[in-house]
């Protein structure tokens, strides 16, 4: 029998409900098995150990409760989400000390549903990287190999749900940081369409970008944490209003009859590694023998996504990032004598090398003379990226692509060129352009590294549902992922 | 060469970043490595082309403009570097 750490989320949720497992021993496992990988790993990068089990313990002496979904269900948030009276860095040396006083309402609504959270997830800072190594704190580790990166920016909260830390946590996706940790560590990564989950409280890097969703070991689990956390807010102006379907009810009995999955001509050529290829290409014949229609497509503008999307998001970026000056949060440098040089100082002690690069690119694109030929021409092209995916599920029902190029590169492999990072977000990067949904669906090991790879496929506005049935179609009838071999 | 390690210092001013005279060398460059990477845009007419600059179809959705008191000013206060308990303090501007 698998230990208590490796149930799925829906499993455990119904042995807690059921009594079978107290709130207590399941947060209890998942502490264990934080202290046995922790030190192996670095997932995390605050554990509210103590509250935690104090937490649990109350709710057991109140008893389950089935109008909860996550009643007594350990869980991690990436620290880039505002959780109240638990310290949120956003992975940076400027946030170091601060303690938030509310919660996201994506963190109000997992603990409305009776979730526990026992983590924040570290990932790189104010997360901007594909790697993790951007954290001003720790390198996580992938937890399939310890030498390799769990990918970025949310690979605290992947390499903690492949490791069994929690039974879920919730990542940020602004240019592929769900997805492509997912796909590194082997686990599910859902970035919801834009809007689907408030963003208040999230820390904004790309705000028109930026997305959280849920990051977990089964499909059904992802489900089930998005329909705890999407939804209207009101005081996210962003937020869609619109109805939340069932989506578990959405992935019982689902079917890969006549859906037709599009295979866009620029995610399967050039610059994808074999093993990734014959991976995805598996998954892709097993779909087709499970009914699906194969459609080639097309998104002709995906060479242009990298360049539109890195102008995008370091404008937004460096927008954003102008809060903080050390005055009613986070670090404030003590050397300084007058105002000016106290922001500036605080900013410069405060932020790493990736975060200073990038709002110093923002704020060159969106300065006088260079706007319209950077920061306009960029917003130019992603409406053709939008329309190229519009276009394109106008022939299928769903795109299906690799998440990444490559498994999970080398731990320094990438960080002396900071443009050869950015090319590394290629297949993830367009999605968030498009503000469409997407996910990624672990469908096996690479043949060469024997690390994980990720299958995405993308659906229409508010088509998380279909999303979330198609793969769990294939994740049932595709061999079962082994646990990573992490002690 | 677009970012010369005088314009990179400049950028840092604007963006209220203090960078070394190294700094900006590295920095320039890189930032020259990435805005030429960029150019790349310029391979297509988007004349015609409406800019997007957000997803959602129509923004500026707003909600009911209410006064609530959600947080006390103790509250407010406890992040911040210095406070006389009443006020966020700065160092002097005047």
């Amino acid at each position: 029998m698998s230990q208590l750490f490796d149930l799925s989320l829906t499993r455990v949720r119904d042995l807690l409900r059921s009594g079978e497992v107290t709130a207590e021993a399941a947060t209890a496992a998942c502490l264990e098995r934080i202290a046995a990988t922790e030190p192996a790993l670095d997932a995390l990068l605050h554990v509210a150990g103590a509250a935690a089990l104090d937490q649990a313990r109350a709710m057991d002496a109140s008893g389950p409760d089935a109008s909860r979904p996550l009643w007594g269900v350990p869980v991690t948030v990436k620290d880039v989400l505002a959780t109240e009276g638990l310290p949120t860095t956003c992975g940076s040396r400027i946030l170091e000390n601060f303690v938030p006083v509310y919660d996201a309402h994506c963190v109000s609504r997992l603990k409305e549903a009776g979730a526990i959270i026992i983590g924040k997830a570290n990932m790189d800072e104010f997360a901007m990287g594909s790697s993790t190594e951007n954290s001003a704190y720790k390198v996580t580790k992938n937890p399939w190999n310890t030498a390799r990166v769990p990918g970025g920016s949310s690979g605290g909260s992947a390499a903690s749900v492949a490791a069994g830390q929690c039974f879920a946590s919730i990542g940020t996706d602004t240019g592929g940081s769900i997805r492509q940790p997912a796909s590194f560590c082997g686990i599910v990564g859902l970035k919801p369409g834009y809007g689907r989950v408030s963003r208040r409280g999230l820390v904004a890097y790309g705000s028109s970008l930026d997305q959280a969703g849920p990051m977990t070991r089964t499909v059904a689990d992802a489900a089930l944490v998005l329909q705890v956390i999407a939804g209207h807010d009101p005081k996210d102006s962003t937020s869609i209003d619109a109805p939340v379907p069932d989506y578990l009810e959405a992935i019982q009995g689902a079917s890969l009859k006549g859906l037709r999955l599009g295979l866009p001509e620029q995610y399967w050529g050039e610059g994808l590694s074999a093993e990734v290829d014959a991976a995805c290409r598996g998954a892709v014949d097993l779909a087709a023998s499970l009914g699906a229609e194969i459609v080639p497509v097309s998104l002709p503008h995906t060479e242009y996504a990298i360049a539109t999307y890195y102008i995008l998001a370091m404008a937004e970026a460096s927008s954003n990032l102008a809060r903080f000056d050390g005055v009613r949060y986070g670090r404030r440098s003590t050397k300084s004598v007058d105002l000016a040089t106290m922001y500036t100082r605080s900013r410069c002690e405060g932020f790493g090398e990736e975060v200073m690069r990038r709002i110093m690119l923002g704020t060159y694109v969106l300065s006088a003379g260079y706007y319209d030929a950077y920061y306009k021409k960029a917003a130019q092209v992603r409406r053709l990226i939008r329309q190229d995916f519009l276009n394109a599920l106008g022939k299928c029902d769903l795109i299906c692509g690799p998440a990444c190029p490559t498994t999970a590169f080398a731990i320094g492999e990438n960080t002396a060129d900071p443009l050869q990072m950015y090319l590394t977000d290629i297949f993830t990067i367009s999605l968030n352009l498009s503000g469409l949904p997407g996910m990624s669906l672990p469908v096996g090991l690479g043949r060469d590294t024997g690390m994980p790879v990720g299958l995405q496929l993308f659906a229409g506005n508010l088509q998380e549902a279909p999303l979330l049935a198609a793969a769990a179609v294939l994740e049932a009838n595709l061999p079962a992922m082994p646990a990573p071999p992490i002690a | 060469m677009k970012i010369s390690p005088e314009k990179a210092l400049a950028i840092a001013t604007l963006a209220r970043l203090e960078i070394s005279p190294e700094q900006a060398v590295t920095l320039g460059s890189q930032m020259d490595d990435i805005l030429g990477y960029m150019d790349k845009l310029n391979e297509l007419d988007t004349a015609d082309v409406e800019p997007m600059y957000t997803p959602v179809d129509q923004p500026g959705a707003l909600r009911a403009d209410e006064v609530s008191r959600e947080f006390s000013r103790a509250q407010i206060l406890k992040n911040a570097p210095e406070t006389d308990g009443q006020y966020f303090i700065v160092p002097r501007i005047v």
